[in-house]
């Protein structure tokens, strides 16, 4: 359990960080909190030759609240999150959903830009990220840009990220009043990582779902889009009957690879009553017992 | 690959330590200034053994570089408070009374998770404690001791939040 041998080198700025990476391409990484990377670097999964530390920078540390939205520098870490007094009325979907990020010590180092580059399919801010159609900003030798979380997101561990560019901030765009949401997770120990998760949110026009977004961790390579159970609740009224068949869309939508921790049917299954919980509760329902 | 030097507090003292970049605080804390209190249990993240206290917060420290320790402050099991004389700090007089530990090797990295925690929130109830403490591994307790124990230390930290 002990890292490979590497380099490490403090950056005091987003310009030297990303010098030293394109100087030394695929053999650096960036570390920040490293709540992800050294598991990494424990088990030799990842061997990179230079570790470049980001955590001095401390302009990537900004929270900052108005009327573009909610964004978050890459260095803003879980706790900074729990303890913002803003958060939790501009964007309670966000607040819950870090709750079920991992635990106490970690929550006190891991970064959301550090979660969205390590890509774990069954991580929670990805799926906020993706769920709540987040824009990623990236600084890199070619200059800034900006990524939609769902294109940033490409396969299992693996993002649109080129070797020499690094994460400056993720902007959620602005959290409507009134709006109905929910988070709802399962994982066999608090703080583990999930076997399947739900992210969702709409808005209400006369009493009818408008402009559903819902999203699904852990249950594919990347955090996932519900096109199908979106088109299923857009423009109804959240009952039982609409949830019922939110529960079929989601459950015909997804196909979840099994592993060590549970089947592929099992997840399915479990997250057909996740989002059954999900959407009752969004919609202050109270499920049958046997639900 | 060459060493490099970091300094840092540990327990109020200004200490520094040459360590190859890869180490991880944890063995430069046991290994280098022989602060063997603090456990190393999994070594990546997983049993919470290794928790100390940086800056305030606790972390674990086989989950952070030592060299990422340049310029903090750190408080290892050695050094939470004591009591007068021979006497023991709240925490770990706490642990003795309620037999909150049976083999050991965990309570180093519960008195530090559970010391910032009180230290920040004297008034933890039973289940914020229980959902701190679900980052660190017991084998031997099944909990309850621990979270007894816990909670009967909150009054010295509740005077001394209240003098603050």
């Amino acid at each position: 359990m002990k890292p490979p041998p590497f380099d490490y080198v403090r950056a005091g700025s987003v310009e030297e960080a990303i010098v030293l990476l394109a100087e030394r391409g695929d053999e650096a990484k960036i570390i920040a909190g490293g709540q992800s990377l050294m598991p990494m670097l424990a088990f030799r999964m990842a061997a990179p030759k230079l570790l470049v530390d980001i955590g001095p920078i401390a302009t990537l540390r900004r929270i900052s609240v108005d009327d573009r939205g909610v964004t978050l520098g890459a260095l803003v870490r879980w706790c900074d999150i729990e303890r913002h007094a803003e958060l939790s009325h501009a964007h309670p979907l966000l607040v819950e959903a870090i709750k079920h990020v991992a635990h106490y010590q970690i929550r006190n180092r891991g970064t959301v830009g550090g979660s969205l580059a390590h890509a774990d399919p069954a991580a929670e801010f990805p799926g906020i990220a993706v769920a709540c159609e987040a824009e990623i900003e990236i600084a890199g030798s070619n200059g800034p840009r900006t990524i939609m979380a769902n294109e940033f997101f490409l396969d299992s561990l693996t993002t649109a990220l080129a070797p020499d560019e690094l994460i400056v901030s993720v902007r959620l765009p602005p959290w409507k009043l009134g709006r109905r949401w929910a988070f709802v997770e399962f994982a066999r120990r608090r703080g583990d990582f999930a076997l399947a998760g739900v992210a969702l949110f709409y808005d209400l026009d006369q009493g009818r779902a408008v402009e559903p977004h819902i999203a699904a961790i852990a249950v594919g390579a990347t955090p996932v889009r519900l096109a199908l159970v979106e088109q299923t609740l857009a423009g109804k009224a959240v009952d039982l009957t609409t949830i019922r068949e939110a529960v079929a869309a989601a459950t015909a939508s997804i196909d979840p690879p099994g592993d060590i921790h549970a089947p592929g049917d099992y997840r399915r299954a479990l997250l057909g009553v996740l989002l059954e919980r999900a959407l009752a509760q969004a919609a202050g329902l109270k499920l049958a017992e046997s639900a | 690959m060459a060493t490099r030097t970091t300094r840092f507090t540990v327990n109020g003292k200004q200490v520094q330590v040459d360590v190859e970049p890869r180490t991880s605080l944890a063995d430069a804390l046991r290994r280098n200034l022989k602060l063997t209190g603090t456990h190393i249990g999994c070594e990546h993240g997983a049993c919470g053994t290794c928790t100390i206290i940086v800056d305030g917060a606790a972390i674990r420290s086989c989950l952070m570089l030592a060299a990422q320790a340049d310029g903090t402050q750190i408080t290892t099991v050695e050094g939470l408070p004591r009591g007068r004389g021979e006497a023991l700090g709240p925490l770990a007089a706490s642990f003795r009374k309620h037999h909150a530990l049976q083999c050991g090797f965990c309570t180093a990295g519960i008195l530090t998770t559970a010391h910032a925690l009180l230290s920040e929130e004297p008034d933890a109830d039973a289940d914020r404690i229980r959902e701190v403490l679900s980052g660190n591994l017991c084998r031997c307790t099944g909990y309850v001791s621990i979270i007894d124990a816990v909670l009967d230390a909150r009054p010295a930290y509740q005077t001394q939040k209240a003098a603050e």
